[in-house]
């Protein structure tokens, strides 16, 4: 009995672990989507962030130092996807797989140029993490919490002020928010460096807290199961906060059911749990699983009219 | 922004600004290659090298170059008709399954003449099928397919590694692979096929699927513009409403674009494992997707284009591999960043060198 609860806990111990980034990202996807600006790019953001707070930890022997390069590292991200998007009005999928790819190559690169290690980061001593608080077994750092706290945050600025009603009303007719004499362009670039900073919290907290350094690719489509999680919560915060702990659920029974035979069933591939998020979703937009409203005008670049 | 409406001439629209939107990008590259304390000009100097520089390497400058034309040529049609497909990467894999599937149930039986041919089909078929439950999510159940096909990427993904490790594995390999495909079920390199005409080049992974793709180019070409069906994809990629109300179907014109889109996708595996591999291997798709979308964009969507692109992507891939062997400081994984930075430029910034060019050429009117 004693031995079930352990492993009831320590699963739900993993669960969280897992989530973190994935509920940060979410958040931060959130804002992005809510204003108009569709943000295939969560993926390099947090990749780019978590090099940078790697890389930056390890040289200045300083956590914080290296959650500060993350967000800036995620926040420039941001700025180009804004500025090809907004600005620019230009193709705001096209941008953030630009963005995917540039992180994806630009990590390896840099990473080999200044540590000559393939592309990884030198290993961080604990001091230079983010170390848990309370639980040294859940793992609990200061990440953690803040990411716990993001969810009702994310709600009260989305639901509860001004700026999260035009931020909404941005993202279904920014005409509308226009002739109100609000700025489009102001409100949509606020909503893409909310997006940055959770991305760049998520990408510190791969590689400063859950890791001891950054490993190419290490986020390996969490940014895209996280653009998954927002679609499954219908872009609302706490539904998509149940879908990140869900699919982070999955994600450490995955583990915990390799090579184990289930009774009636068999061996269930762990290609299938893995893939599980993904056809979730799909399940979900295909409408078996209730309809998804998606914002109005996510996806479609504003043009002031002169 | 009254002055983004005047027109530029054909030339500059054509033919200047994507060059001005790739300088742009190579001018960036150069300051990365500055950040890590190479020398930019040296490295040019061997990437052209290493892309062109012997028989070899001009032999794999243009068998990356083939895929290229494959995932180039899917992402343009899908896009002709207003469709964004991002998932060439998973219909190039799965398009390999079924090639695989299909050589290694039949290269017991079949002759080479039919063995290749039903190899292709099979390709084709199975990345147009990958393609078409997108396509009809998107049809008839409204869901976005820059969303559905990025999933599908991953699903695909997790069912080839289930099906490499579980089913398809050699017997007694310790490496997730089939077993060898049969001599007849392989597609000739280019250099044998030279050699029967009498021209001796060097070997290299090039073999006759660069003509399949130039194939697939021309009918693309015919199908888009000299066709009904081509004249409708692209009217319902510029005006869906005008499209409906000339009679065409939307659904179904949707399914056709993507199941194209997918069947040449599917091209790649014929490349890979045909022509290189002459087995069923994990990863063999990893990026030709994805860089795909950068050629359909450098090459405006028109089959002349995307083979000039593609070839400037292959020369980016070869010579980047070159360079990377050359100078230690810089890894190939600078390719990955230039093709990033291609996308960024002459994807999402195309219009942002315009003004300039306005200024230059726009004058008059």
């Amino acid at each position: 009995m004693e031995e079930a609860l352990t492993l009831v806990i320590a699963t739900l111990a993993a669960t969280l672990r897992v989530a973190t980034p994935l509920v940060l990202c979410a958040m931060g996807g959130l804002f992005s989507e809510k204003s108009g600006i569709i943000d295939v790019g969560l993926e390099g953001k947090m990749l780019m962030a978590a090099f940078f707070a790697a890389a930056t930890a390890a040289v200045t022997d300083s956590a914080w130092m290296g959650v500060g390069a993350a967000i800036l590292a995620a926040e420039v991200l941001a700025l180009l996807h804004g500025f090809a998007c907004i600005t620019h009005r230009g193709n705001q999928v096209v941008s953030g797989i630009a963005l995917n790819i540039l992180a994806m190559g630009l990590t390896v690169v840099l990473g080999t140029a200044w540590f000559a290690r393939g592309g990884q980061t030198p290993p961080l001593s604990p001091g230079e993490r983010l170390n848990p608080i309370f639980f040294p077994v859940a793992g609990d750092n200061v990440i953690v919490y803040a990411t716990l706290l993001s969810v009702p945050f994310t709600w009260w600025l989305i639901e509860r002020t001004r700026f999260g009603l035009r931020l909404r009303a941005v993202g279904e007719m920014p005409l509308a928010v226009d002739a109100a004499g609000i700025s489009v362009t102001w409100l949509r670039y606020r909503a893409v460096l909310l997006c940055g900073l959770f991305a760049g919290l998520a990408g510190a907290y791969l590689s400063i807290a859950q890791n001891a350094g950054f490993s190419r690719d290490m986020t390996a489509g969490q940014g895209f199961i996280a653009l998954a999680a927002i679609i499954f919560g219908r872009w609302r915060p706490f539904p998509a906060f149940g879908a990140c702990l869900a699919f982070g659920l999955l994600d450490s029974i995955a583990i915990r059911l390799q090579g184990v035979k289930l009774p009636g069933i068999g061996e269930v591939p762990v290609q299938l749990i893995q893939a599980m998020p993904y056809l979730l979703t799909l399940f979900l937009l295909a409408g078996f699983i209730g309809r998804t409203v998606a914002p109005k005008a996510a996806g479609v670049p504003y043009e002031k009219e002169h | 922004m009254s002055a983004a409406r005047r027109p530029l001439p054909g030339w500059v629209e054509i033919g200047l600004l994507p060059l001005a939107n790739v300088a742009m990008a190579f001018l960036l590259v150069g300051f990365i290659v500055k950040i890590i304390g190479a020398d930019p000009l040296q490295a040019l100097k061997l990437l052209v090298l290493g892309a062109v520089g012997s028989s070899e390497s001009i032999g794999y400058t243009l068998y990356y170059a083939t895929n290229f034309i494959f995932t180039g040529l899917a992402v343009a049609v899908a896009f002709h008709a207003g469709l964004f497909n991002i998932g060439g990467e998973g219909q190039a894999y799965i398009g390999g399954l079924g090639c695989g599937l299909a050589v290694l149930a039949l290269d017991g039986i079949l002759p080479g003449q039919l063995m290749i041919p039903a190899a292709i089909l099979a390709s084709a078929a199975f990345g147009a099928a990958w393609a078409a439950i997108p396509a009809w999510m998107q049809a008839w159940r409204g869901s976005h397919i820059v969303i559905t096909t990025i999933m599908f990427n991953f699903v695909a993904s997790a069912l080839m590694v289930y099906m490499m490790v579980n089913v398809l594995i050699a017997p007694g390999s310790m490496t997730p692979q089939s077993r060898g495909f049969a001599a007849s079920a392989a597609v000739p390199s280019m250099q044998a096929a030279l050699q029967w005409v009498g021209i001796a080049v060097a070997p290299s992974a090039l073999n006759l699927s660069l003509l399949l793709a130039l194939l697939c180019c021309v009918g693309v070409w015919i199908f888009l513009w000299h066709t009904p069906w081509g004249y409708g994809l692209r009217t319902m990629g510029h005006n869906p409403e005008a499209a409906l109300y000339a009679g065409t179907n939307l659904k179904r014109m949707t399914m056709l674009a993507m199941c194209l889109s997918g069947a040449l996708a599917g091209g790649v595996a014929v490349n890979e494992l045909l022509g290189v591999h002459h087995r069923l291997v994990l990863d063999f798709a990893a990026g030709y997707g994805f860089t795909g979308i950068a050629v359909a964009l450098m090459g405006r969507g028109h089959p002349l284009g995307i083979v000039l692109a593609a070839l400037l992507f292959g020369a980016l891939q070869q010579g980047g591999a070159e360079l990377a062997f050359e100078v230690p400081a810089i890894t190939r994984e600078m390719v990955v960043v230039i093709q990033g930075l291609v996308i960024l430029f002459s994807g999402a910034l195309v219009h942002l060198p315009r003004p300039w060019l306005q200024a230059l050429f726009a004058r008059k009117g």
